[in-house]
């Protein structure tokens, strides 16, 4: 850890009903710091709450019990748009709007009621950021590629000037090319602004990478932290061992939380905020 | 539309006659389309004659209730009575809008709002004389009208905003307000919500004769009375669906929202 806490978590846990009435617990007890300029990895199989536990600290989910602090305030006081804006997210499929790229990159200043003197200009400079042409201003989304897409939502949550940007399997959903160059951009980046980055993936070999530092979630708990190089090549529980092996599958975590649901629903489970109606 | 709403009493209003004989004689049509939903097996018969059965007590309740309202000639009656369908169909189209929290609210603000103030613009500039025979079908026609589009609206927007959850989630992680992020569903569902009633309005006289036209004629109306009345009960529609539509959309879309700014999750139980 280097530099100042930009942002702290204590104690995080995350419980939701589901449709049985019976209460989930997403998050149990999940504590870390991250330091200002740092990139800390979240990893764990899928269904492990790593989605969650990123939702929490932007207030997209409310957790159950537990804080999260952003520069040493509980984000619970902050407004929750300034909040957003502070710690912006790109998730895994890009989720452009329909438009042009400007509509995409400019949509964060617009509802913010803070459009730049020269929007043009501005989105250009942002295109530059991301390593997409400077004169795709106007250009409409919907016949981009996977990592131009990505490069355009990156864009758009640069767009907000947050300082801390939360990465949800930001590379997940595109093919081993543009996952290496969008990752190269990210670290890039983080090297060029001094972001601070909260990544979470599932590909160990990206996160011994990328990380400064990082967990290990199994079924919403930690069970390892330090350095990722360091927690994934000498891992203490066997239940990280058996993760670094590839032996813990999707399904064995499953099956201790239920006998017959499938790996669909644990994806959804992880998605699940907390106001079930 | 509105148009079924009761055209039996309309018919009524003015000099024709019918005998019970008479609509023992239509029930013919009934046993044909018995036949053949038997015929099909298409397994309605029961339906069909049970729905035959409903519309016939109803309507008879009513048209009691309605002459019971003229003879009385106290508008507390009258308000009582359009008091009495807004619940019904608040009832009915607040069970339509669960899960969302407080869905019969919402439904009843929608409607009393679009009914009350159509009500009461068209009486107070004179368009339709605030008597029983006036305000009483009329109101179940905007009463009727506003239900099913409440109902519309909000079924639409849960399903609009819960399939673009994704993009709903990218516009709040960007600091969007819930009512920017939701906005295009809004959008989409408002609109889809409204297109039969324009339609209905574009191709009136074209493809159907509406029921208060058909009405008027039938009770022996001259036709061109019939028609103002019905340009003045399709504008009145028109308008009132515009402000169920508006109010029931707006409402939904804020209760789909936690007070954070967060976007619920709403299945049907």
């Amino acid at each position: 850890m280097d530099g100042a806490r930009r942002l702290a978590v204590e104690g995080l846990t995350l419980e939701v009903t589901t449709d049985g009435g019976t209460v989930r617990r997403l998050l149990d007890d999940v504590s870390f710091a991250v330091g200002e300029g740092s990139v800390f990895v979240v990893v764990g199989p899928s269904g492990s709450g790593k989605s969650s536990l990123l939702r929490c600290l932007n207030r997209l989910s409310e957790p159950t019990h537990g804080n999260v602090t952003l520069d040493g305030v509980d984000v619970s006081r902050l407004p929750v748009r300034e909040l957003r804006r502070r710690a912006g997210m790109v998730f895994q499929h890009p989720t452009l709007f329909p438009g042009t790229i400007a509509d995409n990159v400019l949509y964060g200043p617009l509802v913010r009621d803070a459009l730049p003197e020269d929007p043009a200009a501005f989105v250009r400079q942002q295109l530059e950021l991301v390593g997409l042409p400077a004169d795709w201003v106007e250009h409409p989304v919907d016949d981009l590629s996977g990592g131009e897409a990505q490069r355009v939502a990156l864009a758009r949550a640069l767009a907000n000037d947050p300082d801390v940007l939360l990465l949800d399997e930001p590379t997940a959903a595109l093919d081993r090319g543009a996952a290496g160059r969008i990752e190269h951009l990210l670290l890039d980046l983080a090297a060029r602004t001094g972001l601070t980055y909260v990544w979470v993936t599932h590909d160990l070999d990206q996160a011994r990478r990328v990380g400064d530092s990082g967990l290990v979630l199994v079924d919403g708990r930690v069970v390892e932290r330090g350095p990722p190089a360091q927690l994934l090549a000498e891992p203490s529980e066997e239940v990280t061992r058996l993760f670094v092996a590839g032996e813990l599958t999707v399904g064995d975590v499953i099956e201790k939380r239920s006998d017959t649901e499938p790996e669909r629903l644990a994806e959804d489970r992880e998605g699940l905020s907390d106001g079930r109606v | 539309m509105g148009e079924c709403e009761m055209p039996g009493v309309l018919a009524a209003a003015g000099g024709a006659q019918f005998s019970f004989i008479n609509v023992a004689v239509a029930l013919l049509m009934v046993a044909v389309a018995v036949g053949l939903s038997f015929w099909e097996r298409l397994s309605l018969e029961r339906d069909i004659l049970l729905a035959c059965v409903r519309a016939f007590v109803q309507l008879l309740a009513i048209g009691y209730v309605i002459q019971l309202v003229f003879d009385s000639g106290s508008f507390w009656f009258v308000l009582l009575l359009l008091g009495a369908m807004v619940l019904f169909a608040t009832i009915t189209s607040g069970r339509r809008l669960r899960p969302v929290p407080g869905a019969y609210a919402i439904a009843g603000v929608s409607i009393a709002l679009a009914a009350t103030f159509t009500i009461v613009l068209l009486v107070g500039l004179g368009v339709i004389p605030g008597t029983a025979r006036y305000v009483v079908p009329l109101g179940g026609m905007v009463v009727g009208n506003a239900m099913n589009i409440v109902s519309v609206v909000g079924v639409r927007l849960k399903e609009e905003m819960e399939g673009e959850r994704r993009s709903i989630e990218a516009s709040l992680a960007l600091a969007a307000s819930p009512a920017q992020a939701a906005r295009p569903s809004l959008r989409r569902a408002a609109r889809v919500a409204m297109l039969p009633i324009i339609d209905n309005t574009k191709t009136i006289g074209l493809v159907f004769l509406p029921g208060a036209m058909t009405g008027m004629i039938l009770a022996g109306d001259d036709p061109l009375d019939a028609v103002k009345l019905q340009a003045i009960v399709m504008y009145m529609l028109i308008g009132t669906v515009a402000i169920a539509a508006s109010c029931a959309g707006l409402l939904v879309q804020r209760r789909l929202f936690t007070r954070d700014s967060q976007l619920r999750r709403v299945t049907a139980r």
